[in-house]
């Protein structure tokens, strides 16, 4: 019932959106609707972590002939992500209100449908309303960077668009033929589809129709060129709903479909996956050491960063999985803060090249502040949520295989120099002309921070609840490999 | 038989009306014809009946499809007052022959001989040589009927001439009595019987516009007045592939391993080319008519997979885009009206003025691209189910790619439409046709929602 409420809600707020033309009503009924759906999710996490699962199912028939139904259920996996989902959208909405973004109708519809998607991601146990979910969530994305995003913006989302669709057209293939190997009758819910007969060669071709698809979201070495250019084209609420929560589509259908339902593929192909993901790492880390356009540095260290949780899923480890699903979280509200301070620090100074801003610090010492503790949960600093889920993730990776563990854990060294690095030369030193004017964050635009900057201490301080709720979950994901 | 009678006799009587100068009752007369053209031909639901010695057949499927065409056929008519608002000789030729042009299509849902087959397909394309160059001034109309003409009545030959062979070898036209033949003499087929299959695929091919017998379709589409390409587009491709359906699967079904591997490789070529020529067009009307041959491509796998579901699936996909593509169609005469021509460039700009239209067009470009939840993609996705089901694996891949593709060229408007700065006029629609369009696109929706209503019917 929830997670039925949990899907329409966004859906009609959307609609509702759609229909309305005063701007400052629709702000606000844009963020009504997503800090609603916030609410509803809390009060499942209360019913789930207090009563039965019961109230989180969903379970209508659809399509009878072909045993599809509309078959919702969370369990410890999906709903971290669906919280995540429901957390950072009313930010991502808050710190969009003060751009003068036109059709502000559209764009707000589009972000609240595309929230109505993600959710429907992480919340599907049936595959082809999971597929149906997945490519519902590229459209209002597609659009919203398209729209209103910047000058190149035409090709770069074309390309962004032909890459993700093709890759999720090969899931659907896979899909439907694990269909025909399910049990009889056929179905796509999920269990059915783990339980599916697959020779080894037979798996070795699922499991590259999945990889790809995910492997493309992820976005995971050398499927990532897409990423750098769409996320600086678009605009900045579009970048943190991609980065935020899209990205962990894949992340997420790695572990509910390619590890359950391919596990002799894995064993044979996953160290190449691993090693994908590990290049990718240092890849697109050394890259980021050489940006010059914040928003580009911060693209190439989420593609490092998704590296991590790709192959600490790949290690096949309880402590690797339960990492993945922590560091999803963070690595979402982390990054989604980056951006926040991002699109702060380019309405002050009219620029997010590094070169051009300095010392803004000594006029905006608040966001300085936020931008610290933002940038050191993204880092991986003890007592903040991203060391949990980077250390998890990197145990995982150790157990699997110590020199690759090794490598992996560069990632954190060079993710510290960038960052820090990036902060020192904006940051720091001598107000630039040009940047001497930019004052300090005023209190509304203060908002979004306080909760992002709550979660990261409390993830990184307690993150026994969050494990506690992954655990079963990983582990019933784990015995159905063996 | 009630529907091609009925039809027929709309037809006549807008001739009539024709003669008696009532130019005003020719719409609302076919509008309420059609409709009861539909009903006549619902009523033969689960009849299951022939008639004269098994010439024509009613069975579910034939209702189904006939229904199909009739109503795609009235949805095109919503547009025919806008498109002919500003001509000012009379119509009812045009109207006629358009109806007439759907008996022939309706012949080609159910026949149960392969005479009244060829006859369906030239009333068919009779009609659509006269239509093709209706708009006697434009020289391009005169091409395209020429074209049509030239090419189409030297394909009937070979049709014909693959129906006499057929007759000659097994002596018969009835299609129960031609599969009882090729039951008993599967193992020594006769190469004469080859020679009138192949010829009768080529034949068939054609008038569907499968690659390599597609070339005439972009120029002929082209030409042709845009409703009436519409109708080409739609009717007439639905019944063509509805009746290279029935012929392989009722007739030849026991020598499936003398045609599969012909059909497959068209198969793959259709969705191949239709698709990677299709983003090399500088206009709507170009890329719809490659879009409808893709399209074609992709219908013919419900043609290989013959399974309990296929027909389920080939009707879904009738529908599916049917819908889709006239809602492209309702645009395009809006854009045409109002720039006078459709390059992709005309579109640029146009939701700033138009969001509905703008919307609509989009969302009818998504469905025929498949994306879900619209008609298309639910219309696809069971198609391509029931191909896997048949172990045509590599066959969905290639029809995967070809949808991949497809994205270069349908989000081609769509782009102008949104992202691209242009002058922003306002089009001309009327209520009624707003309206139209709305409702055709709520039907995209409403069948990727619940593909149920279609899928459990046959």
């Amino acid at each position: 019932m929830i997670t039925g409420i949990l899907i329409v809600l966004p859906l009609l707020f959307s609609l509702l959106l759609f229909s309305l033309r005063d701007e400052k009503l629709i702000k606000q009924v844009a963020l009504t609707g997503a800090v609603a759906e916030f609410l509803v999710s809390v009060y499942g996490l209360f019913l789930y972590s207090t009563q039965c699962h019961c109230q989180l199912l969903l379970n209508i028939g659809w399509i009878e002939t072909l045993h599809v139904s509309l078959n919702f259920r969370v369990d410890g996996i999906s709903f971290p992500l669906v919280l995540l989902t429901t957390f950072l959208t009313p930010l991502i909405i808050l710190s969009s209100m003060d751009h003068p973004y036109r059709k502000p109708s559209a764009f707000y519809g589009l972000i609240l449908l595309m929230e109505m998607a993600f959710i429907g991601v992480f919340s599907a146990y049936d595959g082809l309303v999971f597929y149906i979910f997945w490519e519902l969530a590229l459209i209002p994305a597609y659009f919203i960077c398209a729209v209103w995003g910047g000058n190149d913006r035409i090709r770069i989302t074309f390309k962004f668009l032909i890459y993700t669709f093709t890759g999720s057209l090969f899931m659907l293939v896979a899909l439907i033929y694990l269909y025909f190997r399910t049990p009889a009758p056929h179905s796509f819910e999920i269990i059915a589809l783990y339980a599916a007969h697959l020779s080894p060669a037979e798996q070795n071709w699922i499991f590259l129709s999945f990889f790809l698809a995910f492997a493309i979201k992820i976005p995971i070495f050398p499927f990532h060129t897409w990423q750098p250019d769409t996320y600086t084209e678009s605009p900045a609420g579009g970048t943190m709903l991609l980065a935020g929560i899209m990205l962990k589509m894949g992340t997420y259908g790695l572990i509910r479909f390619l590890l359950p339902i391919c596990p002799l593929a894995l064993k044979e192909w996953g160290w190449l996956a691993m090693i994908l993901a590990v290049t990718g790492i240092i890849y697109a880390s050394i890259i980021a050491l050489r940006q010059n356009d914040m928003k580009r540095l911060v693209a190439y260290s989420s593609i490092a960063h998704m590296g991590l949780i790709a192959a600490g899923i790949f290690a096949l480890t309880s402590k690797g999985l339960e990492g993945a699903v922590i560091q999803m979280v963070s690595h979402g509200i982390n990054i989604t803060g980056l951006f926040i301070v991002i699109s702060l620090i380019e309405k002050r100074t009219g620029t997010r090249e590094i070169s051009k801003i300095s010392g803004l610090a000594t006029k905006a010492p608040w966001l300085a502040l936020f931008f610290m503790i933002i940038l050191l949960g993204n880092i991986g600093l003890p007592l903040t949520n991203g060391f949990v889920g980077e250390f998890l993730l990197l145990f995982g990776i150790f157990e699997y295989n110590h020199w690759i563990a090794a490598v992996a854990g560069l990632t954190i060294i060079l993710g510290a120099v960038y960052m820090l690095w990036m902060y020192q030369r904006t940051m720091l030193g001598q107000p630039l002309e040009g940047n001497d004017t930019a004052g300090d964050i005023t209190l509304k635009e203060a908002i979004p921070f306080i909760p992002i900057v709550i979660m990261i201490l409390w993830i990184g301080i307690f993150p026994g609840f969050f494990l506690k709720l992954a655990e079963p979950a990983v582990q019933t994901i784990l015995n159905l490999m063996h | 038989m009630s529907t091609i009678i009925s039809l027929s006799v709309l037809g006549v009587l807008i001739l009539v009306e024709g003669l008696l100068g009532k130019k005003t009752w020719h719409l609302p007369t076919i509008l309420v014809g059609l409709l009861v053209a539909l009903a006549l031909t619902l009523s033969g639901w689960n009849l299951n009946t022939h008639y004269y010695n098994e010439m024509l057949i009613v069975d579910n499927a034939s209702v189904a499809f006939s229904a199909i065409l009739i109503f795609t056929t009235f949805l095109i008519f919503m547009f025919a007052g806008h498109y002919y608002k500003s001509v000012q000789r009379p119509l009812d030729d045009i109207y006629a022959i358009l109806i007439f042009a759907l008996v022939g299509s309706v012949m080609m849902t159910s026949f149960g001989n392969l005479i009244i087959l060829f006859l369906g397909i030239e009333t068919l394309s009779i009609a659509l040589y006269v239509l093709a160059g209706s708009h006697k001034e434009a020289i391009t109309s005169n091409e395209a009927t020429l074209k049509y003409f030239l090419m189409g009545s030297f394909l009937s030959g070979f049709l014909l001439f693959g129906i006499a062979l057929i007759y000659g070898v097994s002596g018969s036209l009835n299609l129960d009595e031609i599969s009882r033949y090729t039951v008993r003499e599967a193992a020594h087929l006769s190469p004469m019987f080859r020679a009138g299959l192949f010829l009768l695929i080529i034949g068939l091919a054609f008038k569907i516009a499968i690659v390599p017998f597609h070339f005439w379709a972009p120029d002929v589409y082209e030409g042709t007045p845009t409703l009436l390409t519409a109708f080409m587009a739609t009717v007439v491709k639905i019944a063509s592939i509805v009746a290279l359906f029935r012929l392989f699967n009722h007739g030849f079904s026991a020598i499936r391993e003398t045609w599969e591997t012909t059909l497959w490789i068209l198969a793959v070529l259709t969705i191949l080319v239709g698709n990677l020529t299709g983003i090399y067009q500088p206009n709507l009307k170009r890329m719809l008519a490659y879009s409808s041959i893709s399209h074609s491509g992709y219908m013919m796998l419900a043609v290989l997979a013959f399974s309990a579901r296929t027909a389920d699936a080939l009707l879904l996909y009738a529908a599916a885009y049917s819908v889709a593509t006239v809602t492209a169609f309702g645009i395009l005469i809006l854009v045409r009206g109002a720039k006078g021509n459709d390059f992709f460039t005309s579109f640029e700009g146009l939701a700033k003025k138009n969001p509905v239209e703008a919307i609509c067009l989009t969302i009818a470009l998504l469905s025929l691209t498949g994306i879900p939840p619209l008609a298309g993609f639910m219309a696809k996705y069971y198609l391509f189910t029931t191909a896997l089901e048949k172990g045509y694996l590599w066959l969905v891949i290639l029809a995967v790619l070809g949808s991949a593709i497809s994205v270069g060229y349908y989000f081609k408007p769509i782009v102008s439409m949104y992202l691209r700065n242009g002058d922003g006029i306002k089009l001309e629609a009327g209520f009624a046709y707003k309206t139209h369009i709305i409702f055709l696109t709520v039907l995209t929706v409403v069948l990727g929602l619940l593909p149920s209503v279609l899928i459990n019917l046959l």
